[in-house]
């Protein structure tokens, strides 16, 4: 089996990303070029039978979003991309815009077309700064060459691109939020309905994709989506940009098409290598830090949607963080909460207190002094925030927790008796709060 | 400190970014770039909130929500310690203390001459390359103490002979 394909990723250092002569050299623009002689439902017709789910990590069928968009009369329409890569482990995006931002703006200017769009937008984070100028040229040489602008390859299509610099808030990758932030607002997610399609940016409809979702569309516009679905599995199309960090032998971005194993991706030798220096492999977290851990004994699990979910696990953003035998999973889960507790933008209750409530009794249990009860507590209040929480921050925020509890049991009770496995805890200070 | 932002220059980044509330986050960005001392000033906030035609609550709003902002001084230099869990299980705490035990201070704290800034931050987007620091645009991979330590002499010298070695790092 393939173990890798560069379907998006080919460009990677290989042109120079704001060249648009390069990029059209190495096959760029031709999706756009197709897509301009055909109709926009054929087009969005291609997008649903390639089955491309959102590739930010929330996994909605772009085909549909497109098509729910398209049923709806107003205009104008938007076209916003989320380049808010905020999610710890996750560094593909950044690959996409600084390598081959063409290629972006390319998937973007596909549904302008589609939507019959003028502006875009696109969000890039601000720890990006850099990117963003890189971006910004590219934009502007498309203009020049007339892939971008007014009068898009001499056909009535005008389009234009504008960069929005977010300012550290890992929320505004919520795509409400992101809206409100495009707005000149703090990042605080909107209630839902309505939907973006009906009221989005400037309260006008609105299409949002992931920079990677986008940068799938020139491909599946270009060799159809029959061929795209071809390359993952039956349920889920096409490839996915997956990011190795933490111990793996071999951290870094690979493209790979969908039905790769986890132990490919982890051990497989075109990929992750296996476990740095030797050691052992104790659990992965997939996903992004409101993914799942897994154990070693779900190696198997093919990486795609369906066979992800019905382990447990699931794809979100594309991140595997790679841990060995030396992580306690209590000191690991304390980490991922203070991650939450500084991201939560404090809108509502649940989030925002339940973190810091999660939060006390992992310290309780890293110091020895939890009680048997505390872990009922944890369970309890992991429940109302999944189910109390208004956005998909809180909601999700507890899922590592939760399969780490089920995961981990014994490692849980080991801290009950003030014994850590991995020998983190009860000798070490306090790590510094937030 | 010397001020370093005039209002003709404030007014030169509006208009460069075009003055309008969705480029208000790098409009900001860059005031807070070219402070000198990474932060902004109510007098620039007032200035800039007038601009956009924005009330000045709603833009102190939005300098208190998102994280890359401060209202108040800091060093010249942020030095930024990712503490997301790739970067914490790659010993990310033992980088701060380098960094504490290069510039005399502990995390959240400036240095009595005003240049550096030690500071914990979320995911930088570089966790391949985990423990990882950001200092304005620049991230450094892979930190060691060695690495930690020419970081630190190299932005001292920046200061002192004013050009760039730093680069030279990556």
């Amino acid at each position: 089996m393939v173990m890798t394909r560069q379907l998006i990723s080919s460009n990677w250092g290989n042109i120079q990303p704001e060249s648009v002569e390069e990029y059209a050299m190495a096959g760029g623009f031709a999706g756009l070029k197709k897509a301009l002689s055909m109709q926009p439902d054929e087009i969005i017709a291609e997008i649903k039978t390639a089955k491309l789910l959102g590739r930010g990590g929330a996994a909605y069928p772009a085909g549909a979003k497109w098509e729910q968009l398209r049923a709806i009369p107003h205009s104008p329409k938007y076209i916003v991309c989320n380049g808010d890569e905020g999610e710890p482990g996750t560094f593909k995006d950044k690959m996409l815009l600084s390598q081959d931002p063409l290629r972006v703006i390319e998937g973007m200017t596909i549904a302008a077309y589609v939507f019959g769009s003028q502006d875009g937008y696109i969000y890039i984070r601000g720890e990006y700064l850099g990117i963003q100028k890189v971006f910004q040229q590219a934009i502007d040489n498309a203009v020049k060459e007339g892939y971008l602008g007014s009068r898009i390859l001499g056909t009535d299509l005008t389009f234009n691109i504008h960069i929005t610099s977010g300012a550290g808030a890992y929320i505004c990758g919520e795509n409400s939020a992101l809206l409100n932030s495009i707005e000149g607002k703090p990042g605080y997610p909107r209630i839902k309905p309505p939907h973006l399609a009906e009221v989005g940016l400037f309260s006008m409809p609105t299409l949002v994709n992931n920079v990677e979702t986008f940068s799938a569309v020139p491909t599946i516009v270009m060799e159809g989506g029959e061929k795209y679905l071809s390359y993952g599995t039956p349920d889920s199309g096409g490839t996915k940009l997956i990011c190795l960090s933490g111990l793996s032998r071999r951290n870094g971005v690979y493209e790979i098409p969908f039905g790769v194993t986890l132990r490919d991706i982890i051990y497989g030798s075109e990929i992750g290598g296996g476990i740095a220096r030797g050691k052992k492999l104790k659990f992965f977290h997939i996903g992004g830090q409101s993914g799942p851990c897994g154990t070693p004994d779900q190696l198997d699990t093919p990486y795609c949607y369906k066979a992800l979910k019905s382990a447990g696990l699931s794809a979100g953003s594309g991140a595997i963080v790679v841990l060995d035998e030396s992580v306690c999973i209590i000191d690991y889960l304390k980490g991922v909460t203070e991650f939450f507790i500084h991201e939560s933008c404090g809108k509502c209750t649940p989030c925002r207190e339940g973190n810091q409530k999660v939060h006390d009794i992992l310290c309780k249990l890293s110091n020895g002094m939890a009680v048997e009860q505390d872990i009922a507590l944890l369970k309890r209040l992991s429940s109302m925030m999944t189910n109390a929480s208004f956005c998909g921050l809180g909601q999700s925020a507890t899922v590592a927790l939760d399969t780490c509890l089920k995961h981990f049991a014994e490692e849980f009770d080991a801290h009950l008796q003030q014994k850590c496995p991995a020998g983190v805890c009860f000798e070490e200070q306090e790590r510094v709060a937030i | 400190m010397k001020k370093q932002l005039t209002r003709d220059k404030v007014l030169k980044i509006i208009q460069a970014n075009g003055c309008s509330k969705e480029r208000l986050l790098s409009i900001l960005l860059e005031i807070q770039q070219a402070s000198g001392h990474n932060s902004v000033d109510e007098e620039w906030a007032q200035l800039v909130a007038e601009q956009v035609q924005m009330p000045i609550t709603q833009l102190y709003n939005v300098l208190t929500f998102y994280a890359m902002f401060s209202t108040k001084q800091r060093g010249k230099f942020v030095i930024e310690i990712c503490k997301s869990t790739p970067c914490h299980v790659t010993k990310s705490d033992e980088i701060v203390k380098m960094f504490g035990d290069e510039l005399g201070i502990g995390i959240s704290e400036t240095t009595p001459d005003n240049l550096f800034t030690l500071m914990h931050t979320g995911c930088v987007g570089a966790c391949d390359i985990g423990p990882v620091a950001k200092i304005g645009e620049q991230v450094y991979g892979n930190l060691t103490r060695k690495k930690v330590a020419d970081i630190v002499a190299s932005y001292r010298e920046v200061e002192q002979h004013g050009y760039d070695t730093a680069a030279n790092l990556l």
